[in-house]
């Protein structure tokens, strides 16, 4: 049972990674950050190590990613200025 | 074809890097501890002031480095207010006034504020502490300030300075308190490292959460000012 869930839990740490890295969509990689942090919260769980997962919860995925969601909203209202509004 | 080559090796030495290190990681799962630390950490766990080991380390046994990673947090937070552009850190223009998040915080700020209290309280014999709640801190505030709600405290005025530094103020003032009476710098006269401890996780959840808030919102610098990379004319 356990070998099953640490399994999981590893394939799916790696497809939100890979997914996050070649993803062209800049909000879609940011909520890929976000989802790998709640996991490697999991994973740091199973690794009996509460105050890291807490820690990983709070920062990694929690103000990181907001923080990640601002930039790209500013980022693409700075492009959005630029471009000509046919452009897109 | 050349890229492709190029791709390829790169691959390769991803692979064999990643292979490698979890060799090293297996190798290093499979021998014995390299010393007694656990057993003494046990040991000495009564006089810490504290139940829970992780807290008898950081704020403890091993505060130096707690004490310079605060300085590191601070000297951040100066950075990023001196970098934003605006004068007033709370911009009504940059808030997005969604009255749906509006109405949502009314049941979760006070929430968030309970469970920041939970696990700055929670820390001294379980996992919690200073640093998760003061991101949950943080976190409230930017929720606070995505759904609109007027945030006079951020003014770079001088309540945002004395929070910024309160948590590092405070720290160093027991630090050298304890020097000056005698100890080594950092250690806790006996007896009172409870207290002091609870002190410091205090003052630190306050700071930390306020230099999180500023860089959150320093963070937005105005659209006009911005260089943007290779776009010029």
């Amino acid at each position: 049972m356990n070998w099953w869930l640490d399994g999981l839990l590893i394939v799916a740490l790696l497809v939100t990674a890979v997914a996050m890295l070649v993803s062209r969509d800049l909000f879609r990689a940011v909520v890929m950050f976000m989802a790998f942090g709640l996991l490697m919260a999991v994973a740091w769980v199973r690794l009996q190590a509460p105050d890291i997962a807490l820690a990983e919860v709070a920062i990694g995925a929690g103000l990181s990613g907001v923080l990640l969601l601002d930039a790209v909203s500013h980022f693409q209202r700075g492009q959005r200025r630029q471009q000509p509004p046919e452009g897109k | 074809m050349r890229r492709r080559l190029l791709l390829f090796l790169t691959l390769a030495a991803c692979a064999g890097f990643t292979v490698a290190l979890a060799a090293a990681v297996l190798h290093a799962a499979g021998a014995a501890l390299p010393s007694a630390l656990p057993e003494q950490l046990a040991a000495s766990l009564g006089s810490s002031g504290v139940e829970h080991p992780v807290t008898a380390v950081l704020l403890n046994f091993r505060n130096y480095d707690t004490l310079l990673e605060i300085g590191v947090l601070v000297i951040a937070g100066m950075v990023g207010i001196s970098l934003a552009s605006t004068s007033s850190l709370e911009d009504p223009a940059l808030r997005s006034s969604d009255s749906l998040l509006y109405a949502l915080q009314r049941w979760f700020v006070p929430l968030m504020l309970l469970l920041a209290l939970y696990l700055l309280w929670a820390g001294a014999d379980r996992p919690g502490g200073a640093f998760q709640a003061g991101a949950v801190l943080a976190a409230t505030g930017v929720l606070m300030r995505l759904g609109g709600l007027p945030m006079e405290f951020v003014r770079p005025g001088v309540l945002l300075r004395l929070g910024l530094v309160l948590g590092f103020a405070v720290f160093l003032l027991v630090a050298v308190a304890g020097a000056l009476a005698g100890e080594a710098f950092l250690a806790y006269p006996p007896g009172m490292a409870g207290g002091l401890i609870l002190t410091i996780e205090i003052v630190l959840t306050l700071s930390i959460g306020m230099i999180l808030l500023a860089l959150f919102v320093a963070a937005p610098v105005s659209d006009e000012h911005e260089p943007e990379e290779g776009a010029g004319p």
